[in-house]
């Protein structure tokens, strides 16, 4: 996946005047490119970016004319990649399987191959909070401690504590959740 | 994933012009105006003045207001149907035909001698005129929505609200043939509104109505 940015512009200008050479080899670059960028924002889950990188080439494939030839190439194509993957979060959440609110969290704690699923969602959500969040919230909802000895722990009050939980939880709500797919 | 699909996409590459973001996006709007003229001119009838009308400054000015309004909503909508697509800069434009009728509804409203203000403000038609602008706009955002889900807007709130604001404008011109209204002050506060409400509701509606997969 050498290509640069002007490589990459000068095959898809070709590929949408038709060259089907061009447009091969665009996407074979593309499919490294967007794997490495799933597997990064997976937490290592190599499945789950195999299918998010076919979802998305078909996607670029499908919509290829809302790329302005007179733009760079690349943000047009994370841009894409980016939509897939909050598309992705959302309907993960949906199934239950992600932390969208509090009780998606109490329910991952308890066993069966679906918790292990949720588990694995779970930690994707917690590492994109900050470092002390993240502590704060794993012991919290998912090792299950009560307010009181995580505010011991973390050397906080316990309103403290709860505040920094729900915000936390917010946060995550947002990533995750319901809202808009890409509005900064 | 095997090395099946990327050639089978490959093989797939013909030009289809059907998807092109402008022709896609302006044909859902002639067809939504069309829908939305029809019903206006069978439903309400055009302005019982029609003829003389056209000799008049404010059914000019009104036209124009909302005329370049949808125009520039448009041009977000056509940035905005693209995964990358950024409005920041073109936003500004939203703003001058607002201030050019707000500019003309003053010189209006100075003008005129105190009595007749009442009905530069309220007209005769204030309580419906944004409902049946909000109506009319209705055929145009349906158009509009579909036209961008087969595009690929990624901020879907944004959009969605560009393409109310288009749709209402839109819609507000097709309503500016029936309404008799001659206040500008009339046309800045009832017109605004009738065209603001469908923006709030593709601002609400936009994350469900125009996702795509």
């Amino acid at each position: 996946m050498g290509a640069s940015e002007p490589e990459l512009r000068t095959l898809m200008v070709a590929a949408l005047d038709g060259d089907a050479r061009a447009y091969r080899a665009l996407l074979g670059d593309l499919r490294l490119r967007l794997g490495a960028f799933f597997v990064r924002r997976l937490g290592g889950s190599q499945a789950e970016a195999d299918d998010l990188v076919q979802e998305t080439l078909i996607a670029i494939h499908t919509r290829r004319e809302t790329y302005d030839p007179r733009q760079p190439f690349t943000p047009w194509l994370f841009a894409v990649a980016r939509y897939k993957l909050a598309d992705h979060f959302r309907r993960v959440g949906r199934r239950g399987a992600a932390p969208l609110d509090e009780e998606a969290l109490e329910i991952s704690v308890e066993g069966g191959a679906e918790a292990s699923d949720a588990r694995r969602d779970v930690e994707v959500a917690l590492a994109s909070l900050p470092e002390r969040s993240r502590g704060l919230l794993r012991m919290l909802k998912i090792e299950g401690a009560t307010v009181a000895e995580t505010a011991a722990r973390f050397d906080m009050s316990e309103g403290a504590v709860k505040v920094a939980a729900h915000r936390a939880m917010k946060s995550l709500a947002q990533r995750f959740g319901s809202g808009d797919v890409a509005d900064d | 994933m095997t090395d099946d699909l990327l050639d089978a996409l490959a093989r797939d590459i013909a030009p289809r012009p059907t998807r092109r973001v402008g022709p896609r996006l302006a044909l859902a709007l002639g067809v939504g105006a069309f829908v939305s003229l029809v019903g206006v001119m069978l439903l309400l009838g055009p302005r019982s003045d029609f003829p003389a009308a056209l000799g008049r400054a404010m059914f000019w000015t009104k036209l124009f207001y909302v005329l370049a309004l949808a125009a520039s909503a448009l041009g977000c909508v056509e940035r905005l149907a693209r995964p990358d697509g950024e409005v920041r800069r073109r936003v500004g434009w939203l703003a001058a035909p607002v201030a050019a009728m707000a500019l003309a509804a003053l010189a209006q409203w100075i003008l005129a001698p105190t009595a007749m203000h009442q009905t530069l403000l309220m007209g005769n038609s204030a309580a419906v005129c944004p409902w049946l602008i909000l109506t009319a706009a209705a055929p145009i955002f349906v158009a509009l929505a579909w036209a961008m889900r087969g595009l690929a807007p990624t901020r879907l709130r944004t959009a969605g609200a560009m393409a109310g604001l288009a749709a209402g404008a839109a819609g507000a011109v097709v309503y500016a043939l029936h309404c008799r209204e001659m206040g500008g002050a009339f046309v800045l506060i009832w017109y605004s509104m009738g065209v603001l409400a469908p923006a709030v509701f593709g601002w609400l509606a936009g994350p469900t109505l125009l996702r795509w997969r």
